[in-house]
């Protein structure tokens, strides 16, 4: 594999106005393939705009995003996305919501639900196949949207703080959970988030955006308890240092 | 209401009216309120004749082709202009006009245009109904959660999928609830249309039990009327309820 | 510039539009009894200039007038002892909710049977259409006040006077309002119908008079100018209604 194709996503000299107001500014960022990168930063810093760039949603107002060193000028099915009200129909069952991205690329019905059923079962909610999403809990809806990312078979996933409308407890084991679908499914994961206690855990790479405009302020990569098991990296003191460096940088943002 | 620990059900006073009714029928306090047992008898006896049948079939089909007219416009302008910016600013003067201006004086004007028939009254009902259904249509379209949009959207949907697939169900509580307002007025549509024109359907059977003092028999039409709106009005309620479970939830 | 005008040039375009097809239409002619736009303004100024009008809505408004300012006074007073009294509720609420739903003007040839074809009779019919809408929107208002409200007014050891005067009703005041419009506009078709329908006066006087010598630019000046002016009055109230409950939410009133 050559350099430039080692990274999935690269987002070269972006800018995003909205009027006069400056969203982004000359923003450049590579996403590595197979990695898990983070997009950390206040609120307002434009972490979800970066994001919706990427996917296709927004239009750049300069610069351009290659995924695989193609041009974004639309979404694609090389992405898929991860709400974060999780964006599930309320009129359709949990499988036709996960089979929803292969209704729409014409699969036939058997087919696209026999694939639902597959990431029904590897997200953990076998059983709940013909439920509606008004009669499961958040965590459990968050699941249906991962599994419906998951079911069109992207390459690029990516996440808008999609843990952000679960309660605590769930966060803890979508945190893990996501570091076991990091391993196993060789995929490109950007993931927004603004906790830095859920970036330092999950992240092969955390990039720190700062506000008004948004811009690249640094780019961490925890490396020394990546390959530790999931219950103990939170008492890595490589783990607990980063958490302290990020927070020292980020408190001056806070209002 | 509960009565000795016994939780009574909704609407079941009007049995208690009824009795009253029937008592004051009885003792004839009033020519104009024969007893309610009279009016029912009356009412199976002109149940079946044929200017009874007549009058009902003609009003159920104009209402139903006024009110299928009004839901197969409506709908489609409503959801056109919740998502259309233009089409919406355009349109939404006369919308609102319409909405709230008293149809009843447009109905002189139908009848010279249209004639003294069915057509006059089909059009009465449509225009009583579609204002409504198109304002909830749109309602619906523009409540409509943004992150369903850009779902479709990245999944790469159509126009025409985004339409029919996340549009038109996204906004399927407020067009029935459109629709169920919308078929409430047109019930009154259907029956001022036909008083005012008074030849045809329940207004030429008004008109001949008024005339001739048929207090029984008027009133049996009446409570037809007013059961078949209220069965109506609440089937469609019932409806909305279905789908209330994601109305609320989005 | 535009911009800020784009709202009112767009109703202006879209008027014009509107009045250009009547006037097209008018002049192929549709039909013999469709006269164009220009016809029917003048047929309105001329109705105006002479007094015809202002005489005629002086007659008009008389029963519509009486109506609603007796369905207001017993609509809310029925209104707030249905919200009150959960008895009264189940005694009286169902009959307002059949006179809602019901074609109520089906009762006109009864009406006139009793009170003859005088004011009367028109007042009754004002009074039969504009009542419900008020009666079912005081009754829900009031019986939805916030319970945490009428909580706090107790156990600040309000009397129960006191509280229905200082909590129940402001708190219902909006949607009571919002109650009265409807009922106005309900109104408004009680009043032409019975004049349509019961003897022609004021307005129904010229619609019915100019219809029977085939005078048809006057008649539709007629039925304009009654439209327009339910639909004013109806803005005016909507104004109003919107000054007086400035941040509070707007309630929505049921039909």
């Amino acid at each position: 594999m050559t350099k430039s194709t080692d990274n999935a996503v690269t987002v070269r000299n972006v800018y995003k106005n909205y009027g006069s107001t400056e969203a982004l500014r000359d923003l450049s960022l590579d996403f590595p393939r197979g990695q898990l990168t983070s997009l950390l930063g206040p609120s307002g810093c434009g972490k979800t705009t970066l994001l919706k760039i990427i996917a296709g949603l927004l239009p750049a107002t300069s610069g351009e995003v290659l995924v695989n060193g193609e041009v974004v000028k639309a979404p694609g099915p090389d992405r898929a996305f991860v709400f974060q009200d999780f964006a599930l129909m309320p009129w359709a069952s949990v499988i036709r919501n996960v089979a929803f991205g292969l209704e729409l690329r014409g699969m036939a019905k058997s087919e696209r639900e026999g694939i639902a059923e597959k990431y029904i079962n590897e997200v953990g909610l076998s059983g709940f196949e013909h439920s509606y999403p008004h009669e499961l809990s958040g965590g459990m809806r968050q699941r249906v949207g991962l599994a419906r990312a998951l079911s069109v078979d992207a390459q690029v996933l990516l996440m808008d703080e999609p843990f952000s409308a679960v309660d605590e407890q769930t966060r803890r084991k979508f945190q893990e959970d996501l570091l076991g679908l990091v391993k196993n499914e060789n995929k490109t994961f950007i993931f927004v988030t603004h906790s830095i206690e859920e970036a330092v855990y999950v992240s092969d790479q955390i990039a720190i955006l700062l506000p008004r405009p948004s811009r690249v302020m640094e780019i961490i990569r925890p490396s020394g308890f990546r390959h530790k098991d999931v219950d103990s990296i939170r008492r890595e003191p490589e783990y607990l240092d980063i958490v302290d460096r990020i927070w020292a940088s980020l408190r001056s943002y806070v209002e | 209401m509960t009565l000795f620990g016994y939780k009574l059900p909704n609407m079941s006073s009007l049995i208690l009216w009824g009795i009253l009714w029937e008592i004051v029928g009885q003792i004839e306090l009033t020519f104009f309120l024969p007893p309610l047992s009279e009016i029912f008898a009356t009412l199976i006896e002109i149940g079946g004749t044929t200017p009874f049948i007549n009058a009902l079939k003609e009003t159920a089909l104009a209402f139903s082709i006024g009110t299928f007219s009004a839901i197969c416009i409506g709908v489609p302008v409503g959801i056109l202009m919740g998502k259309n910016q233009l089409i919406d600013e355009l349109l939404l003067p006369w919308v609102n006009l319409f909405l709230s201006a008293p149809l009843t004086a447009l109905v002189p004007v139908l009848m010279v245009l249209f004639g003294f028939g069915l057509k006059s009254i089909v059009i009465t009902t449509a225009l009583f109904a579609i204002w409504i259904i198109v304002l909830n249509s749109r309602a619906g379209v523009r409540q409509i959660n943004q992150s369903l949009v850009e779902m479709s959207k990245s999944f790469g949907a159509s126009q025409l999928d985004a339409l029919t697939k996340i549009y038109f169900w996204a906004a399927l509580p407020e067009i029935l609830s459109g629709v169920r307002i919308g078929f409430i007025r047109a019930v009154k549509g259907v029956i001022i249309g036909q008083l005012l024109i008074s030849i045809v359907g329940f207004g030429s059977l008004f008109e001949l039990y008024a005339s001739n003092f048929l207090m029984s028999h008027f009133w049996a039409v009446l409570i037809v009327l007013f059961a078949l709106s209220f069965i109506i009005a609440e089937f469609l309620a019932y409806l909305e309820r279905r789908v209330d479970y994601y109305a609320s939830r989005r | 510039m535009l911009a800020k005008h784009r709202a009112n040039i767009l109703k202006l375009i879209s008027a014009l539009v509107v009045f250009t097809a009547w006037e097209i239409a008018g002049r192929v002619p549709v039909s013999f009894a469709f006269p164009t736009f220009f016809e029917s303004v003048s047929a309105f100024w001329a109705l105006l200039i002479d007094g015809t009008m202002f005489k005629a809505y002086a007659e008009t408004l008389k029963p519509l007038v009486i109506g609603i300012l007796i369905s207001a006074f017993f609509g809310i007073g029925i209104g707030l002892f249905v919200g009150l009294s959960r008895g009264f509720d189940w005694l009286v609420s169902p009959i307002f909710i059949v006179m809602q739903t019901a074609p109520l003007a089906a009762l006109i040839p009864l009406l006139v049977m009793a009170y003859g074809i005088g004011l009367t009779s028109k007042v009754f019919v004002v009074c039969i259409m504009a009542m419900p809408v008020i009666v079912l929107n005081t009754g829900g208002a009031v019986r939805n006040t916030p319970a945490n409200l009428i909580e706090m007014g107790e156990a600040f050891l309000g009397s129960r006077r006191q509280v229905i005067m200082k909590i129940i009703l402001p708190a219902a005041f909006p949607i009571i309002f919002a109650g009265l419009r409807l009922g106005v506009s309900a109104g408004f078709i009680g009043a032409i119908l019975s004049e349509l329908k019961i003897t022609p006066t004021g307005v129904g006087d010229i619609i019915t008079y100019s219809r029977s010598i085939a005078d048809y630019p006057s008649m539709y000046a007629a039925i304009a100018s009654i439209i327009i002016l339910a639909v004013l009055f109806l803005n005016v109230l909507e104004r109003v209604e919107n000054k007086l409950l400035q941040g509070s939410r707007k309630p929505s009133a049921l039909d």
